[in-house]
C-alpha cells in the first residue's frame, strides 16, 4: 500500500522542530510500524538524506524502547499494543499517518522522536526496590508463602514496561500509572511491605520533581497502555500515600 | 602469549567451588572503597554484577546502548530459570541439574564450571523472591515449576511468558539501590568502543556518548564485559535489534582468546520469516512444548495442499498427522534439546512436509491439550458430563492462563488465532554459546579484564538447554564474579586511581576517532543494513543449521570480500557529534564482519557433529549428530592475529572426571 507519512524531525533539544511530508510505496500488511519505518530509512539514506531516528530494540513489545505518537495516540490505534507490534495490516491503503515524539515537559526531545526519559529511572531510583543485599544469603523462597492471588496481582503490576505512553496519553503528563505499578508491586508482596511508607514517599516527591503533572482522573493512560496496567494500582498508590502521611 | 589456564580448583568436583572461596584473596572493606570497576552491560549479568560489586563497596561505573538499564536484551526472555530447588520432589539435585547440563551441552563444556552453577541455582531463586520478584505460585501459596526441554524433571520457574523481564527488573532495582547509595554511576545510551590495556592489564575503556556524540575515556582497576551474545552476526535471530558483538570484539582484537564462536543455538520454536522485510523473529517460549504437540503432515500431497492454501491443518485427520518429534524420540518427545529439535524439523521441511507458503514451517498444536486440561477443569468444577465442546472451551481458559501473551504475541505477528488454528513454527537463531575465553574466576586472557553472562563462553558448551542462560548470567552476576574478581583486585589496592591522560589512552582514543572517520568516509553506495543482510544470509546458508566443510571454506571467502566492499563503499549518514543511528550501527556491523569470518574458520577447525554444530560430514545413519571426542573434546580459543583467518588456534582440553562421555540419546 502507499502511505503518506507526516513525521516530526529535530535535530537536537534545543532546535526547532516540524513535521516533514514523506509519501511511501510499497507497504506490506505484513510489516510491522518499525519495519515499515525501516523501509523509509533505507529509501532515505539511498537518496542521501538523514534517516529518522527513532528508539527500539526488542521489537517484541517487552523492552519499552519504542516510543512515538501515531495519529495522535501513543503507540498508535490498536489497545495493547507496542509500536513495534503494531502492523501495517490495521492500516488502509492512501492513508495519511502522523508520528511524533511523546511529548511531556519530563521528556525533552532529544532527536526526531526520540526522548529522554530518564526520569522514569530516577523516580525508580529513589526507592523503586527492596532493600536486601545481594549476597546469597536469603532465607529459601518457600519461607513465606505467597497468596496466588495476591502473588498474580503483583506480576500484573511489575508487568510495566516503563515506555511512558501513560505520561504522553495524560493531558496533564502525569505519571502516576508507571509510578504507582511498581509500589503496587512491592505494596503486594511481604517482602516490600516493611519499606512500603519510605517507598511511596520517596518515589512520589521524586515524580513530582521531575516535573510530571498531577492525576484528575481522566484515565486516559490506562486506555493507551500497551500492557493493560489498571488505574487500581494509582488508587492503591493514594491509599498507601495516605497511610505513610497519617504514620508520619 | 597467553597460556589458557583454567584455574580450575583442586579436590573433588563438589567441593571445588568452597574450596576455592576459602582460599582466593579477599579485599579489606576500607580498601574496596580506592578500587573503580567498569561493567560493561545491564542485562542480566551486568545489573547484578554491577548491583553487588557496589554493595561490596567497589566503586562501579555501568556501561550501556539502552537509554534505561531495563531495557537490555535480557527482558525479552519469555519461559523460565532452572534451579536445582527439588521442590516438586521429582528427584532434582544440583548433581542432576549439573548432569543434565553437561550432557545437554554436549559435553563441550568444563565440569566444574557447571557444577558451580548448579550449586548457586537454588540460591538465585532465594535471592529474586527477596528482592519482590514475582514467580508464578500455587494456590498453596509456593512457588510453581514447569518443564523444559531435555530434562526429565520440573524444575523451571517462571512468570507467566516474562521471566526475563521481571528477573531484569529485579537486577535493575538492586542496581537502583546502588545508584541511590553512590556506589554505582549509570552511563546509559553510552557505547564501550574499545577497552584501554596498559602493561598488559585492562585499565579502562574508550566509550562515545549515543546522544552528544562526545568520545570519553573511563579508567578503572578492573572492566566486566557483560554486553551479551553476537546472535545478529545472522541478521535475522531473535535477539533485540541492537545486540551486538563490538565490546567483546574490541577486547579480544586487544588480546582477548573467543572461545568456539561456532557454537550457536538454533531455537525450534520460533515464529517463521514471512518475507523481504523482515528485521527480526519472534521466538514462541520453549516452554510452550510442554503443552503443543509437533507435526507435519504425514502425506507430500496433504503438505502441498496446504502450502497451495487449498487444505487446513486443522482438518487433517489424526493418522494422517506425523509427530515427529514423539515418534522419533519416545523418551523425551516433544521435549528434547533445542538442537535435535530444530535440526527434526529443518528435516522435515527439506523433505518437503512444511506447512507454509515457504514450506519452512511445522505446527505446534494445543487441540489435545486443550481436551486435556479442559477434562481436568470439567471433573474439578463438578462438571461430570461435560461436552467436548464445553471441555475444549474450558482447557482454552486455562491454556490462555498459562500462555496467553504468547498466544496474543503469536496472533498479533501472524494474523492468526492460535486458539482455533495450530500454530506455524521454524527454527531461528537464538543464542550463543561461545564468547570471550574465561578462566574459573570469569577472567579473560586480559588480566583485570573479566566476562559474564551470554559474552562469556563458559558453561554451555555446545547447546545450551532453555532456562540455563538466565540462570548463568545471574549466577555470575550475583554470586560469582563477586568474589572471584576480588582475587585479581587484591593486588590492586595500592594501585591508586588509574590516570586517563596516559599514552596508551591516547593511542586507543585516536584509533577510535580514526575508525569513525573511517566509517563516515566510505564512497556511500550501500546502507549499513544491505551489508549486514548479505552477511546474514551467508551466514545462514553456510554457518547455520547444518555446516559443512566446502560451504564454510567459501563462506570465509565470501566474507572477507564483504568485508572489503564494507570499508570501502559503506554509506553512513551524519556526523560524529550527535545522535547517530547509522553510525552505530556501522561500528557493529563492521565487527560482525570480523567475527563472522572467525565463525566459520571455527566450525571448519572442529570435524564433528556437536550440539548446536552439525557438520554434515558427520552424522549417523539415522542423521544424528556424531561427535568425535577422541580428538574434539576441547575448546577452541582463538588469539586475534590481525585478519580473522590467521587467527591463532589454542586448545583448552576438556577433562571428564565425574561423567561419563556418552552419546546424547533422547530416545
Ligand atoms: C526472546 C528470547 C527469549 C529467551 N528466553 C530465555 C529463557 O526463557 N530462559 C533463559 O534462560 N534464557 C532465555 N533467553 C536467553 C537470555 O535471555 C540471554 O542469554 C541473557 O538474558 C543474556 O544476558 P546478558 O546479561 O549476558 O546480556 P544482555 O541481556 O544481552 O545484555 C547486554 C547488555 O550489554 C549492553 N551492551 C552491549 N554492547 C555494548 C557496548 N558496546 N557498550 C555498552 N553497552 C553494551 C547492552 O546495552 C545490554 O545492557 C532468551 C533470549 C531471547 C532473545
Ligand atoms: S504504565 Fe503502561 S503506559 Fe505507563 S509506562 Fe508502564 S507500560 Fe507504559
Ligand atoms: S522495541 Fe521493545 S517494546 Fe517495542
Amino acid at each position: 500500500m502507499k502511505l503518506n507519512l507526516k513525521i516530526w524531525r529535530q535535530e537536537g533539544p534545543n532546535v526547532k522542530g516540524k513535521l516533514v511530508d514523506y509519501p511511501l510505496d510499497g507497504v506490506d500488511g505484513d510489516m510491522s510500524f518499525l519495519e515499515m519505518m525501516d523501509i523509509l530509512n533505507e529509501e532515505l539514506i539511498n537518496k542521501g538524506d538523514i534517516p529518522v531516528e527513532f528508539d527500539h530494540d526488542c521489537r517484541e513489545g517487552i523492552c519499552g524502547s519504542c516510543n512515538m505518537m501515531i495519529n495522535g495516540e501513543p503507540h498508535g490505534p490498536q489497545k495493547l499494543t507496542t509500536t513495534c507490534q503494531l502492523h501495517m495490516r490495521k492500516f488502509n491503503d492512501g492513508d495519511t499517518i502522523t508520528i511524533e515524539p511523546f511529548r511531556a515537559k519530563a521528556f525533552p526531545v532529544v532527536k526526531d522522536l526520540i526522548v529522554d526519559r530518564s526520569a522514569f529511572d530516577r523516580i525508580q531510583q529513589a526507592g523503586g526496590y527492596i532493600s536486601v543485599n545481594t549476597s546469597g544469603n536469603t532465607q529459601d523462597a518457600n519461607s513465606i508463602p505467597i497468596e496466588k492471588e495476591k502473588a498474580d496481582e503483583a506480576f500484573w503490576s511489575a508487568t510495566c514496561i516503563g515506555c511512558g505512553a501513560c505520561v504522553a496519553a495524560c493531558k496533564n503528563a502525569s505519571a502516576m500509572l508507571f509510578t504507582s505499578a511498581k509500589i503496587s508491586q512491592f505494596a503486594l508482596l511481604p517482602q516490600g511491605e516493611i519499606e512500603a511508607t519510605d517507598r511511596v514517599e520517596a518515589m512520589v516527591r521524586q515524580m513530582d520533581e521531575e516535573g510530571f503533572g498531577n492525576c484528575s482522573n481522566t484515565g486516559a493512560c490506562m486506555v493507551e497502555c500497551p500492557k493493560g496496567i489498571k488505574l487500581d494500582n494509582i488508587a492503591r498508590m493514594n491509599r498507601e500515600y495516605l497511610k505513610a502521611e497519617t504514620i508520619a | 602469549m597467553a597460556v589458557l589456564d583454567s584455574k580450575i580448583p583442586q579436590g573433588p568436583l563438589d567441593e571445588k567451588w568452597v574450596y576455592h572461596k576459602n582460599h582466593i584473596n579477599l579485599v579489606n572493606p576500607a580498601n574496596k572503597r580506592n578500587i573503580d570497576v567498569i561493567v560493561v552491560g545491564t542485562g542480566l549479568a551486568g545489573s547484578s554484577a554491577a548491583a553487588t560489586l557496589g554493595e561490596l563497596g567497589y566503586n562501579v561505573k555501568t556501561f550501556c546502548y539502552n537509554d534505561s538499564p531495563r531495557r537490555a536484551h535480557s527482558i525479552a526472555a519469555q519461559g523460565g530459570i532452572n534451579a536445582a530447588k527439588n521442590y516438586q520432589g521429582d528427584g532434582d539435585s544440583n548433581y542432576r541439574l549439573f548432569y543434565d547440563t553437561i550432557k545437554g551441552g554436549d559435553y563441550r563444556s568444563r565440569e566444574a564450571n557447571v557444577h558451580r552453577l548448579a550449586e548457586v541455582s537454588s540460591n538465585i531463586i532465594d535471592q529474586c523472591v527477596a528482592q519482590g520478584v514475582p514467580f508464578a505460585r500455587e494456590y498453596g501459596g509456593l512457588l510453581d515449576n514447569r518443564s523444559f526441554g531435555g530434562v526429565l524433571v520440573s524444575r523451571t520457574f517462571y512468570a507467566a511468558g516474562q521471566t526475563g523481564q521481571q528477573l531484569l527488573l529485579g537486577a535493575y532495582s538492586a542496581l537502583n539501590r546502588q545508584i541511590n547509595r553512590g556506589k554505582v554511576q549509570p552511563f546509559n545510551r553510552h557505547e564501550m568502543l574499545d577497552l584501554v590495556v596498559v602493561d598488559g592489564k585492562a585499565r579502562g575503556i574508550i566509550a562515545r556518548n549515543l546522544v552528544t556524540g562526545e568520545i570519553e575515556r573511563h579508567g578503572a582497576h578492573a572492566v566486566v564485559i557483560a554486553s551479551g551474545g553476537y546472535g545478529n552476526v545472522f541478521f535475522l535471530s531473535t535477539n533485540a535489534m541492537g545486540s551486538n558483538v563490538m565490546a567483546a570484539w574490541r577486547t579480544h582484537r586487544r588480546g582477548a582468546y573467543f572461545a568456539n564462536p561456532c557454537y550457536t543455538q538454533i531455537h525450534p520454536t520460533c515464529i517463521p520469516v514471512s518475507g523481504e522485510h523482515q528485521s527480526k523473529l519472534t521466538l514462541m517460549s520453549e516452554s510452550l512444548r510442554n503443552d503443543g504437540r509437533i507435526w507435519v503432515p504425514k502425506k507430500k500431497e496433504d503438505a502441498e495442499a496446504i502450502r497451495a492454501g487449498k487444505k487446513r491443518g486443522v482438518d487433517l485427520a489424526e493418522e494422517d498427522r506425523d509427530y515427529y518429534l514423539e515418534r522419533r524420540y519416545p523418551a523425551f518427545g516433544n521435549l528434547v534439546p533445542r538442537d535435535v529439535a530444530s535440526r527434526a524439523a529443518k528435516e522435515r521441511c527439506d523433505a518437503g512436509y512444511g506447512v507454509n507458503k515457504t514450506g519452512q514451517a511445522v505446527y505446534l498444536d494445543f487441540e489435545a491439550a486443550f481436551k486435556r486440561y479442559g477434562k481436568v477443569e470439567a471433573l474439578t468444577h463438578g462438571h461430570k458430563n461435560a461436552t467436548e465442546a464445553e471441555m475444549i472451551k474450558l482447557g482454552k481458559e486455562v491454556i490462555k492462563k498459562k500462555y496467553g501473551n504468547l498466544f496474543d504475541m503469536y496472533q498479533n505477528i501472524s494474523d492468526d488465532n492460535p486458539y482455533e488454528v495450530p500454530m506455524k513454527i521454524f527454527p531461528a537463531v537464538h543464542y550463543t554459546m561461545g564468547g570471550l575465553w574465561v578462566d574459573y574466576n570469569l577472567q579473560t586472557t586480559i588480566p583485570g579484564c573479566f566476562a559474564a553472562g551470554e559474552a562469556n563462553f563458559s558453561d554451555h558448551g555446545a547447546n545450551r538447554l532453555g532456562a540455563s542462560a538466565l540462570m548463568q548470567g545471574l549466577a555470575d552476576g550475583y554470586f560469582v564474579l563477586p568474589y572471584t574478581i576480588g582475587d585479581y583486585l587484591a593486588d590492586e589496592i595500592r594501585t591508586g586511581e588509574i590516570p586517563t591522560d596516559t599514552p596508551e589512552f591516547d593511542q586507543t582514543e585516536k584509533e577510535t576517532r580514526e575508525r569513525i572517520e573511517k566509517l563516515l568516509n566510505g564512497s556511500g553506495k550501500h546502507s549499513v543494513d544491505y551489508y549486514h543482510k548479505k552477511l546474514g544470509l551467508i551466514m545462514w546458508d553456510k554457518c547455520g543449521m547444518s555446516r559443512n566443510a566446502t560451504d564454510l571454506q567459501s563462506a570465509m571467502d565470501e566474507i572477507r570480500d564483504l568485508r572489503e566492499d564494507f570499508w570501502a563503499n559503506v554509506r553512513v549518514t551524519g556526523t560524529a557529534d550527535t545522535k547517530n543511528q547509522e553510525l552505530e550501527k556501522a561500528g557493529r556491523v563492521a565487527d560482525f564482519l570480523e567475527l563472522g569470518e572467525l565463525f566459520a574458520k571455527d566450525a571448519l577447525d572442529r570435524n564433528e557433529s556437536c550440539g548446536g554444530h552439525f557438520r554434515e560430514e558427520y552424522q549417523t545413519p539415522e542423521g544424528e549428530a556424531l561427535r568425535d571426542d577422541e580428538n574434539y573434546a576441547y575448546v577452541s580459543a582463538w588469539e586475534y592475529n590481525e585478519n580473522p583467518r590467521d587467527a591463532k588456534l589454542h586448545k583448552e582440553e576438556l577433562v571428564f572426571e565425574n561423567v561419563e562421555l556418552k552419546t546424547r540419546s533422547y530416545k
